[in-house]
C-alpha cells in the first residue's frame, strides 16, 4: 500500500524492481548464480591456493583446495628463479612494458582519430569504411597468420619489436567501439559551434571531442593493454633479449614437477595485473560498451 | 576561415554525382588525413592479408621459389586427398556449433540474472564471471586439476568416494578430451560478448517495463522476451558476431590443454591443421587455402546468424 502511495518519490532502480517480480523468482537466481559463480570460481581459487601450498602439501591424499599453512616461498623462489636467468628477468619486463605502452599508446591515438572522422565528419567513403571494420569483426587474425608472417618477412621487421607494436595500432574492434560512443556522447552542436568559431578539426578532436569520451578511451586502453600484456611465445620474435615476461614466465615453470607451485605463483602474477586493471576501471567499460550495439 | 564559408555557398545543382563528390572531398580533406594512419596500417595488416591468402590459395608456393598457379589443386586436394582435413573440419564444427551458442546463450542469461541484483553486488558477481577470459594462461590450472595422477583434484576425490580406482588419464583419452576442452573454452568465453550484454541491460529505459506492466506484461520471462530482448537487438548482435568468431579461434587453448597434434587428432581443428602446413611444412600455396577456408566458414556463419536475429525482433 505505502508503495503504491510513494510511488512518484520511491527512487527508479527500487520501483523497476517491484514489479513483475517475485520472491521465489530472485532466490531461484540467486541460487543460479550461486552455483555458477562457484564453478566460475573454483580454478582460480585453485590456483591461488596452489602458489600459496608448501611443498609438502603438495603431496597430500586427497589434496587440499586451500592450503593448511599458507606460504609465499613459491613468490620467492619465483624471483629467485628470475635472478637466475642468462637474459637478465628485467629485460623481459622492460619488454613487455615497452610493448604495451607504445602499442597501446599508438592503439588509442589512431583509433580515436578515425573514429572521430568517421563519426562526426560527412566525409565521402565513410559509411563504406565503417561498413569494412564491421566485416573484419567476423574473423580472427588466426586467418591471416601466413600472409602476415610473409609480409613482416619482406618489410625487415621480423625479430624486431615492430612486428608486435605496429600491428597492435590497428585493432578494428577499438575503432568500432570509438566510434559508436563517439557518436552518441559528442553533441554535433558543440562542435559546429568550435567550427565556426574557426578551430580547427585537430583541435577540436583534442580539446572537444577527447575529453567528451573519456570512458571510451580508457576502454580501449584496457583492451589493448589486456592483449600486449599477454603477448608470449610469437613467431615473429626468436632473439632471447627481445621476448616477453610472460613467455619467460611460462618457459620458467613448465620444467619439473617439483616446480608446480613457482608455477602456480607465475600463473598468479600474470593474472593479478589485468584483473585488477579491470576492477578499477569497470564502471568506464561498461559505459562504453553500452553504446557499442549494432544498429542499422 | 572565409574558405569555408565560400564552400558552403556551393549548392548541388545540377552538378553529376562525380563532380559532387570531388568537391566534397576536397572539403573534407582534413577527414582524410585523420583517417590515414589507421586505414593505411589496416589495408597493411587486414585486407591485403585477406586477399594476398586467397590468391596464394590457388598456387603451390613453399617461400623460397615464386609461387606457381595452379588453380584449383589445393582445394580438389584438401577435400579429396586429405582425411585429416577431413577430420579438422568436422571438430571445428561441432567445436563451434558447441561453444558458440552455449557461450552465447551463457552469457545472455547470467548477464540477465546478474542486472536483476544491487549494483553493488552486480559489480562484484561480473567480475566473477568476466575474470577467468581476462586471466591470460591461468586456463592452465586446469591441466593441474584434471591431472592424471592421484594428486589431481579430480581424480583424488574420484578415488576416494569410490567412484573409480585408478587415476583417469583425462586430457589423453580421446573419451575426455572433447568434453574437457568444451567446458575449458566456456570457461573463458565470458568475455568481451558477456560485457556487451551486461551493458547492454543497463541502458533498456525503465519506464518501458512500466508501460509494459500496465500492457499485461505479468512475469520477468514476458518482460524479457516483449520488452528487453527487442530493445537491445544492437548488443545481440555485437555479442553474437564476438561469440561465433571467438568460437572458432580456441586452437591456442586445445594445444596448450591436449598438446600438438592431439591424441589420435581427436581435438585436431582447422587451425591446427593451418599451423601444420602452414608453420612446420611451409607448404604455403596449400595453408592458404585452409585459411581461406576458415575465412569463409567464420563470415558465413556470421552472415547467417545476423540475418536470422534481425528477424527474430520483427
Amino acid at each position: 500500500m505505502t508503495l503504491f502511495k510513494n510511488k512518484n518519490k520511491m527512487p527508479k532502480e527500487q520501483f523497476q524492481r517491484s514489479i513483475n517480480r517475485t520472491v521465489k523468482g530472485d532466490i531461484g537466481i540467486y541460487i543460479i548464480l550461486a552455483i555458477f559463480g562457484f564453478l566460475m570460481v573454483i580454478p582460480l581459487v585453485y590456483a591461488i591456493g596452489q602458489s600459496l601450498k608448501p611443498l609438502e602439501e603438495f603431496w597430500v591424499f586427497p589434496p587440499r583446495l586451500i592450503p593448511v599453512n599458507p606460504t609465499l616461498k613459491n613468490f620467492r623462489d619465483l624471483f629467485r628463479l628470475m635472478g637466475d636467468s642468462w637474459v637478465p628477468f628485467s629485460r623481459y619486463i622492460f619488454n613487455t612494458v615497452l610493448i604495451s605502452v607504445v602499442g597501446t599508446a599508438g592503439n588509442v591515438i589512431l583509433s580515436s582519430y578515425a573514429a572521430y572522422a568517421i563519426s562526426k565528419i560527412p566525409f565521402p567513403g565513410r559509411t563504406g569504411l565503417f561498413k569494412l571494420i564491421v566485416y573484419s569483426l567476423m574473423f580472427n587474425s588466426t586467418v591471416v597468420g601466413i600472409t602476415m608472417f610473409i609480409l613482416m618477412s619482406s618489410f625487415g621487421w621480423i625479430d624486431t619489436y615492430l612486428a608486435i607494436i605496429v600491428p597492435a595500432f590497428c585493432t578494428t574492434f577499438g575503432l568500432y567501439l570509438m566510434k559508436q560512443f563517439m557518436e552518441t556522447s559528442v553533441t554535433d552542436a558543440v562542435l559546429e559551434s568550435a567550427r565556426i568559431e574557426g578551430a580547427s578539426e585537430n583541435k577540436i578532436f583534442w580539446k572537444i571531442a577527447m575529453p567528451m569520451v573519456k570512458p571510451a578511451w580508457i576502454t580501449l586502453i584496457i583492451f589493448a593493454f589486456k592483449d600486449l600484456w599477454n603477448v608470449g611465445s610469437n613467431m615473429y620474435i626468436y632473439s632471447e633479449q627481445l621476448k616477453t615476461f610472460n613467455y619467460a614466465i611460462s618457459q620458467l615453470v613448465t620444467s619439473g614437477i617439483s616446480r608446480t607451485g613457482v608455477s602456480a605463483a607465475a600463473t598468479v602474477v600474470m593474472m593479478i595485473v589485468p584483473i585488477l586493471v579491470f576492477v578499477i576501471t569497470q564502471s568506464n567499460i561498461i559505459q562504453t560498451m553500452s553504446t557499442s550495439g549494432m544498429k542499422d | 576561415m572565409s574558405k569555408n564559408k565560400t564552400d558552403e555557398v556551393i549548392i548541388r545543382g545540377d552538378m553529376t554525382k562525380a563532380k559532387w563528390t570531388l568537391i566534397q572531398i576536397k572539403k573534407y580533406r582534413v577527414a582524410y588525413l585523420m583517417i590515414a594512419p589507421f586505414f593505411i596500417l589496416f589495408f597493411l595488416f587486414t585486407v591485403i592479408p585477406v586477399v594476398l591468402s586467397l590468391l596464394l590459395s590457388f598456387t603451390t608456393f613453399n617461400l623460397l621459389e615464386w609461387p606457381k598457379f595452379i588453380f584449383m589443386d589445393n582445394y580438389i586436394r584438401l577435400f579429396l586427398d586429405d582425411e585429416i582435413f577431413l577430420i579438422a573440419i568436422k571438430n571445428t564444427l561441432v567445436f563451434a556449433a558447441i561453444t558458440g551458442p552455449a557461450s552465447y546463450m551463457l552469457s545472455l542469461f547470467f548477464a540477465w540474472f546478474i542486472n536483476e541484483l544491487r549494483p553493488k553486488i552486480r559489480a562484484l558477481v561480473t567480475l566473477l564471471f568476466y575474470a577467468p577470459s581476462i586471466s591470460g594462461s591461468v586456463y592452465l590450472i586446469w591441466t593441474v586439476f584434471f591431472s592424471s595422477d592421484q594428486y589431481g583434484f579430480a581424480n583424488a576425490w574420484l578415488i576416494k568416494t569410490g567412484v573409480i580406482n585408478k587415476p583417469i588419464l583425462w586430457f589423453q583419452d580421446e573419451k575426455y578430451i572433447f568434453a574437457l576442452i568444451i567446458a575449458v573454452a566456456l570457461w573463458t568465453s565470458l568475455g568481451t560478448s558477456f560485457l556487451t550484454l551486461i551493458a547492454g541491460f543497463q541502458v533498456v529505459d525503465r519506464t518501458l517495463y512500466e508501460a509494459g506492466a500496465v500492457d499485461g506484461i505479468k512475469n520477468r520471462w514476458q518482460e524479457l522476451w516483449f520488452i528487453t530482448l527487442p530493445t537491445m537487438r544492437p548488443q545481440l548482435m555485437l555479442s553474437a558476431i564476438l561469440a561465433i568468431t571467438g568460437s572458432f579461434g580456441f586452437g591456442y587453448i586445445i594445444t596448450a590443454l591436449v598438446g600438438f597434434p592431439s591424441p589420435n587428432y581427436c581435438a585436431w581443428t582447422i587451425v591446427h591443421h593451418l599451423e601444420d602446413y602452414g608453420g612446420q611444412r611451409f607448404e604455403m600455396g596449400y595453408a592458404s587455402a585452409i585459411a581461406t577456408i576458415l575465412f569463409l566458414m567464420m563470415i558465413g556463419c556470421n552472415l547467417l546468424v545476423n540475418k536470422l536475429l534481425r528477424k527474430v525482433g520483427s
